[in-house]
């Protein structure tokens, strides 16, 4: 942006003429530090220094968990890079800041760099040098007939150069491409930052468990996500209306246990009312118009049938866990809050709430101990719950995790352990109060992930753009040729024969630049019917 | 088909090893080049048309030492022969490995560290043998390279060995094998991009008259010039490819895991890679930065891909970490 420099500074009152207004000196001098190439690489090395925290470091948008497990680990030096921001490595303020910088000084080097070559593609190739004979590559030859500027501009332009004829002189320039695609491929680093931006402005995602059953259906609100995020210029009313219903799950494994396919279908209420079926997996979303829905996990979810001492049956279907082992064992818990209730009076027992916390094995051992699956597909299903029997601590207003009872109850002795069992199918547990538990079955859930990306369309294109660019950038070679075409010394014009000089100049390292002006100046030469070049020679 | 994949990788080991043998051997023997210098054109010396510059520093020191003729020259020439067609012969066997490999998988053969880093050192031998084949005169390099090779086979074997297993349902994707192979391509190409860096390093240093200990190593390597030039068009031939891989990768995991770019581990560290690698094609354009210092950052680049590869596999784990061993 050399408008700076143009800029005329009005003088203050008073003030002598012609001295530079200070503030303006320095801003002009630090915009041309930051739109130096100097300045752009130390940028570009201090983005990939700070980068690495992100990796070594847990991130909040990664990996929740982890970050809380690390403040658990190191209660000292945790909150101290928090407020550095090294759980954000990529939202903090320095990393921003680098990255911006370095953008500021892209566009600052791109405005200049494109209006030049914009002057460069407008003007004619420029006038040969007078002595052609100084360039790196040069030769001379004999034409027999009297040779014309306007035949080797043809030669010339035939072969793709961008040719002026000045007099006897033509002048000759290829690979503007390089130039352009650079422009191309700084633009699009642009484009790309645009789309980012967008969508994390724009973009709004939830993740969540979907059990199979109509009972379970979810519909798309906040509320209904276990975790979601919402980007600035987006309001929880903004969320398209569609529902998802999980008709059926379907997971084929291999002998090993390792899975070799999922297949999830669901039936989708779209947001026009509409109603249809689809199916989607890992590595083909369900792509809905307002957003897409991700396939990122799935497991079973025990249903427990519970008859409490009154003789009233409560069903809870809880998806368990994975506990993370290949064999697709997983953990849970199924609470009764509205157990026990005396049907004659109403009045709820907070003291009498039943919970069983416990273990799901999709293919259990035939002997104890029931501790692991041993497949992850549903051969010999069982539960091996403990039960427990108190307050379940849900009142307390705390937000506790539904996969897990309650530690401080149970450390207060508000919450009591009163046995475990482990569970086959169809199996009845029959507890110390006669009340009893049933293992029913299970259902499938999947853990999705639903997302809206407005900027990722753009960041596609731009991506496209980028390697276009990149390439030409890279692959591209300007370079320059000169023909001065003269009669030949000691003949006249009339007899014919006419002599060319030809000079060439490689503008960007290019080895094999002296072949092609050798294939240049052979084909000159052939056009003009000569029998061979006179001299030729690459020094 | 399994066993006998393994079988060849052995046999591709010693293969280079007894290459890399052979190339010490010229090695040794000297100069068949540097001591014919002074009679054969200069374009010979430092091949591929770069100016003389190279071999003129060399010869005050190096022509005292090696003016001893010809026996000895003939004979280095003869075992560096053998070295070359010794390093074909290994990498005939290392496809054959990859090839039987990924037969006995049903698969393409990458996917886990082991056959990820087999396929890559396969990339990197047959790239260098285009090279040697273009440019003869480089091919002392070869000692370098086999190096290379044998180090990170052998590391392969012992310590990532898994044996063949399908791939999850999550790897099982086109964009897998357009995303996978041109990494590895990419990898290859940055990984023999390494060796003639490496070498322009101390050879640079040997030609600005440095005589201590790993710059003598350089005594008898081709010249700076040339090898600085071939650094540069390797990176300048992978960097585009490594971009675009980054790029379906970015594709896949849109489609996979629900979001392009999401900062895992082995994403973090690839867009660190892509970075460095930037920052040496823009300081090798820089002429007001000197040569060596640029390619001091393609070297870096390079311990970011080897970051990425081991250090992240091992060390963190992220939704990539499933192409590790275990
Ligand atoms: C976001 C940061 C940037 C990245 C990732 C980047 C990347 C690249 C790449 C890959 C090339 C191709 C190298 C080549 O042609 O040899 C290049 C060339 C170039 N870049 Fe950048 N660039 C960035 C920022 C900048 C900035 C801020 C400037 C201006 C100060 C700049 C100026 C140039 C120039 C002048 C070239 C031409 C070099 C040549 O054609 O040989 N770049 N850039």
């Amino acid at each position: 942006m050399t408008t700076v420099d143009d800029r005329p500074a009005a003088p203050p009152a008073g003030a002598p003429r012609r001295r530079v207004n200070p503030v303006l000196a320095l801003l002009r001098n630090s915009w041309r530090q930051l739109t130096s190439m100097r300045t752009a690489l130390i940028l570009l090395f201090l983005l990939a220094v700070a980068a690495i925290p992100g990796s070594v470091l847990p991130q909040r948008g990664v990996n929740p968990e982890k970050v809380n497990q690390y403040f658990i680990d190191h209660p000292d030096l945790a909150p101290r890079l928090d407020q550095l921001g090294f759980f954000g490595v990529f939202g903090s303020v320095w990393f921003s800041a680098i990255y911006l910088l370095l953008f500021t000084s892209l566009v600052g080097c791109i405005l200049p760099r494109t209006r030049d070559h914009v002057r460069a593609l407008r003007m004619r190739p420029p006038a040969a040098p007078k002595r052609l004979d100084r360039l790196p590559q040069h030769a001379v030859l004999e034409v027999p007939a009297a040779a014309d500027p306007a035949a080797v501009a043809a030669v010339l332009r035939r072969r793709r150069w961008r040719v002026t004829v000045r007099g006897n002189e033509v002048s000759a320039e290829k690979g503007y491409l390089k130039e352009t695609g650079n422009l191309l491929f700084h633009v699009s680093l642009v484009a790309v930052l645009l789309g980012v931006a967008l969508g994390s402005w724009y973009g709004w995602h939830g993740n969540r468990i979907l059990v199979a059953g109509a009972d379970n259906a979810f519909c798309n609100t906040r509320q209904q996500y276990a975790e979601a995020s919402l980007g600035p210029r987006v309001d929880s009313a903004d969320l398209p209306p569609f529902c998802l219903t999980l008709d059926r799950f379907e997971a084929d494994y291999l002998a090993s246990g390792q899975a070799s396919r999922y297949w999830a279908t669901v039936t989708v209420d779209e947001t026009d009312g509409s109603t249809r079926t689809a199916g989607f997996s890992v590595n083909s979303p369900l792509r809905l118009g307002p957003a897409n829905v991700y396939l990122l996990g799935n497991g079973y979810a025990p249903v427990l049938r519970y008859t409490d001492r009154y003789g009233r049956t409560q069903t809870s279907v809880a998806p368990f866990l994975r506990t993370g082992d290949q064999n697709a064992t997983e953990e849970g818990v199924a609470a009764f809050p509205d157990a026990n209730v005396d049907p004659k009076t109403g009045a709820r027992a907070p003291d009498q709430q039943v919970a069983f916390d416990g273990l799901y094995l999709p293919t259990a051992p035939e002997t104890a101990p029931f501790v692991a699956s041993q497949f992850p597909a549903e051969r010999n299903p069982a539960v091996v719950l403990v039960a427990y029997r108190g307050n379940l601590g849900l009142d307390a207003g705390i937000p506790g995790s539904v996969y897990q009872l309650d530690q401080r109850q149970i450390d207060s002795g508000k919450l009591t352990q009163i046995g475990d069992k482990k569970l086959g199918l169809g199996e009845k547990w029959t507890l110390d109060d006669g009340s009893t538990l049933e293992f029913v079955g299970t259902k499938p859930y999947i853990t999705i992930s639903v997302r809206h990306a407005p900027g990722q369309a753009l960041m596609l294109v731009a991506c496209g753009t980028l390697l276009l660019g990149l390439m030409g950038s890279l692959f591209a070679r300007r370079r320059r040729v000169w023909f001065r075409v003269s009669p030949s010394e000691g003949g006249s014009p009339t007899s014919g024969s006419s002599l060319v000089e030809a000079g060439g100049l490689p503008r960007t390292d290019h080895p094999g630049f002296a072949d092609e002006f050798a294939q240049l100046v052979a084909a000159i030469s052939d056009d003009g019917r000569a029998d061979r070049p006179a001299r030729e020679g690459a020094e | 088909m399994s066993a006998l994949s393994d079988q060849l990788v052995t046999f591709a080991i010693l293969a280079y090893l007894v290459a890399m043998i052979s190339h010490a051997v010229e090695y040794a023997l000297g100069n068949v080049r540097a001591g014919s210098a002074r009679t054969a054109p200069a374009r010979e010396l430092v091949g591929a048309g770069v100016g003389g510059s190279g071999g003129a520093v060399e010869t005050p020191v190096a022509a005292a030492v090696e003016a001893r003729p010809s026996r000895s020259a003939a004979r280095a020439l003869i075992a560096g022969r053998v070295a070359a067609w010794l390093t074909v012969l290994a990498a005939a066997l290392h496809l054959g490995a990859v090839v039987t490999r990924g037969i006995a998988a049903g698969r393409m053969p990458w996917g886990n560290m082991y056959e990820f880093v087999l396929t890559v050192t396969l990339i990197g031998a047959a790239a260098w043998l285009v090279v040697l084949w273009k440019q003869p005169s480089l091919r002392r390099l070869g000692l370098f390279l086999t190096l290379v090779m044998v180090l990170l086979l052998a590391f392969a074997e012992l310590k990532l060995y898994v044996e063949v297993v399908p791939l999850m349902p999550a790897l099982r994707s086109y964009w897998f094998i357009i995303h996978v192979s041109t990494i590895i391509f990419a990898s290859g190409i940055f990984l023999l991009g390494v060796v003639p860096a490496a070498a322009y390093l101390l050879r640079a240093g040997w030609e600005q008259g440095r005589r201590s200990f790993p710059y003598t190593l350089a005594r008898r390597l081709p010249a700076a010039a040339g090898l600085e030039r071939l650094t540069f068009a390797l990176h300048a031939f992978a960097f585009p490819i490594f971009t675009f891989a980054v790029i379906a990768g970015a594709i896949w995991a849109e489609a996979a895991w629900g979001r392009a770019w999401g900062w895992d581990p082995k994403e973090t560290w690839a867009f660190i890679s892509w970075v460095v690698y930037a920052g040496y094609l823009h300081a090798r354009a820089t002429p007001s930065i000197r040569r060596n210092v640029a390619t001091w950052i393609a070297v870096v680049g390079f311990l970011t891909m080897l970051m990425n590869l081991f250090g992240v596999n091992f060390f963190f784990t992220g939704l990539h970490s499933y192409a590790g061993v275990n």
